[in-house]
């Protein structure tokens, strides 16, 4: 086969990725772009599916901000995944490192039976919980909005593999050191996983920043809903006023951006393997 | 600094019992290095007495002091690990000070102990930097510094040097023989390699299948190996053994004998014969020995200082050396021989040296 025949092949091969590539960015892109479009245009052309708005106004912005329960079901969303994910990365890690790294009687059944539960689907889950909250005293609450999430099997099965990739050489070289067992975890495991954790974190909040069953169930106080279930609410006094929404919508996705960029760094920096032979 | 003591010494893991009983005593400010092959037991025992392994049976004494059931951090020991161990989130500087990190002594004598042990060690430029922008040696040198500032009572080296290049570790082995030269510390460390070992050790530890098989300074164990084990681990090349039987006050080997005085070994005995290859060296025609091979050469190696000779002795290849420029041919017959005093005898049912 000729060096030609050869290169076009390898040509053809990548402009094919590059179309498939294209049409998955495009598909993911489109409808975000439709939504910031959309938030800019007034109520008379919202139907137009026209991309770019006729006549841009940031009206709908001054609108959905000036409306003080918006600010408010941004807060409570804020706070709620705020909560739920720094609980998340730190009792995650703990349970997760406690079963990669220390050996005792029942560990892998303990594993399992946490591993089991991934297997149950979360509307299952919705009424047990909903008793439990309610015989706890939990309902409409930022308590009874937090409690199931608190802690996560994905988190903790996520933190032991991460974990188990941290060679135990450090652990060891700490506990000479002279070192206790927690700050041998928090001082130096920790920072050794930071990829899994800043993983974990935007996992996490964009779960909760999402989250809309079981806020909508177990809140019934307009004050503690979270900012889906206020959207969603929005949606029905207004009439479905689209350009309200997506402006509702589009204030929504800042904060899951904010915490992706600060965030994505540490995921792509593999930090584990530096302090050791290379 | 302190002595270490070790008194039958016992590890299992399930059913297996991979140390059996060790004994040794390490002096205040000897370096002793424990050797063998992989799964002797030497890391273990390493470990065991570091804390990072339990016991199951015997005594660890340090400094005079029962550690058996003490804590890794309470026995005041310091340890270096064949991965470094050094945190990679840390400057070199921070890595250096972790050492201390328990430590009361005030700031500013913690920055003077870092400082000091980053100028024994040639890393004072480098205290800004991170792991990952170091080389290997630097990175083993970071790990010893962090050893270092401690002033434990032992030093614990696990196999340090077995990540790094043959040039890097020459050069290491030189600089960790000086910094116990000048610490005068306690050193029990472990590697796989004979070389480290002779050329660092007061004394080495043979190990094998979890027994110590023979303790002594490296000139002791290469001029009167214990048994057959250590007379090949010990010294390179490896040394030539030989089977052997006693015959008419000599002994027959195939495709050579030994003539032995005062009849070393009774008739009929069968032994093994160990022979350097340092002192096995290829006879002119006329010339005679001890110990005559025959056979034909097989293999040259021209190692520029003096060059190895593999020979074809009956079914198996003897090792011999000859002056770099005098080696004879491939395929050419050639005789052997060694003095009777270069000669080891071992018995051949157990090893031991006769």
């Amino acid at each position: 086969m000729s060096a030609g025949a050869a290169q076009g092949r390898a040509g053809f091969g990548r402009a094919i990725a590059w179309v498939l590539l294209l049409a998955g960015g495009l598909a993911m892109v489109l409808p975000l772009a439709f939504m910031f479009s959309t938030s800019l245009k007034d109520a008379s052309e919202v139907y137009d599916l026209r991309l770019l708005p006729a006549h841009p106004t940031l009206d709908n912005y001054v609108t959905v901000l000036s409306d003080g329960r918006f600010l408010r079901w941004f807060g409570n969303s804020m706070g709620v995944a705020t909560v739920v994910t720094l609980s998340n990365v730190f009792f995650d890690s703990l349970v997760g490192y406690t079963l990669a790294k220390f050996e005792f009687r029942g560990r892998y059944f303990v594993f399992l039976a946490i591993l089991s539960t991934l297997m149950v689907p979360t509307e299952m889950l919705v009424i047990p919980w909903y008793v439990m909250a309610r015989n706890f005293g939990w309902l409409d609450s930022y308590w009874g909005i937090m409690f199931p999430g608190m802690m996560t099997a994905f988190g903790t099965f996520l933190m032991k593999q991460f974990f188990e990739t941290v060679p135990n050489d450090f652990l060891e070289a700490a506990r000479v050191d002279g070192l206790n067992e927690f700050t041998i975890f928090w001082r130096i495991a920790m920072p050794l996983v930071t990829p899994a954790l800043s993983a974990l974190a935007i996992f996490t909040f964009l779960s909760n920043w999402t989250a809309f069953i079981w806020p909508l169930i177990v809140t019934t106080s307009k004050e503690l809903y979270t900012l889906p279930v206020g959207l969603s609410s929005f949606a029905v006094e207004q009439q479905i006023q689209w350009e309200l929404i997506m402006t509702g919508a589009a204030l929504a996705t800042l904060p899951t951006l904010l915490v992706f960029l600060a965030l994505q760094r540490y995921i792509v920096r593999g930090v584990v393997m530096a302090g050791l032979k290379g | 600094m302190a002595g270490i003591a070790v008194e039958r010494l016992v590890k299992r893991y399930g059913p297996t019992q991979v140390v059996h009983g060790i004994d040794l005593d390490v002096q205040d400010g000897e370096f002793v290095v424990f050797v063998g092959p992989s799964g002797c037991g030497k890391s273990t025992t390493l470990r065991m007495i570091a804390g990072l392994e339990e016991i199951d049976g015997g005594e660890i004494r340090i400094g005079g002091r029962v550690v058996n059931r003490l804590e890794p951090k309470d026995r005041n020991i310091a340890m270096v690990f064949q991965n470094y161990a050094i945190y990679p989130h840390m400057s070199v500087g921070e890595n250096i000070a972790f050492g201390l990190y328990t430590s009361k002594l005030g700031k500013a004598e913690k920055r003077a102990k870092v400082e000091e042990a980053a100028r024994i060690l040639g890393l004072e430029d480098l205290l800004e930097r991170r792991p990952s922008a170091l080389s290997g040696g630097q990175r083993q040198r970071v790990a010893i510094g962090r050893a270092m500032v401690r002033d434990p009572a032992a030093f614990l080296f696990d196999e340090p040097l077995s990540n790094l290049d043959a040039q890097l570790r020459a050069q290491m082995r030189l600089e960790i023989k000086r910094l116990h030269q000048r610490l005068g510390a306690t050193i029990v460390y472990v590697t796989h390699d004979q070389v480290e070992a002779m050329t660092m050790a007061d004394r080495i530890v043979v190990m094998r299948e979890g027994r110590i098989l023979q303790v002594g300074s490296p000139m002791e164990l290469y001029e009167r190996p214990a048994d057959v084990f250590t007379a090949r681990f010990i010294g390179s090349p490896t040394m030539n053994v030989l089977p052997a039987a006693a015959e008419g006050g000599g002994l027959a080997l195939a495709g050579g004998r030994v003539a032995l005085e005062g009849g070393a070994v009774p008739s009929g005995g069968r032994v093994l014969v160990g022979v350097r290859p340092q002192q096995l060296r290829v006879l002119e025609a006329g010339e005679t020995a001890d110990l005559l091979l025959s056979g034909h050469v097989a293999v040259v190696e021209p190692l520029g200082s003096e060059t190895f000779v593999h020979v074809e002795v009956g079914d198996q290849l003897v090792l011999a050396s000859a002056a770099a420029k005098a080696a004879p041919p491939v395929g050419t017959a050639v005789r052997l021989g060694a003095d009777a005093a270069a000669l080891k005898l071992f018995d051949a049912e157990t090893e031991r040296a006769l």
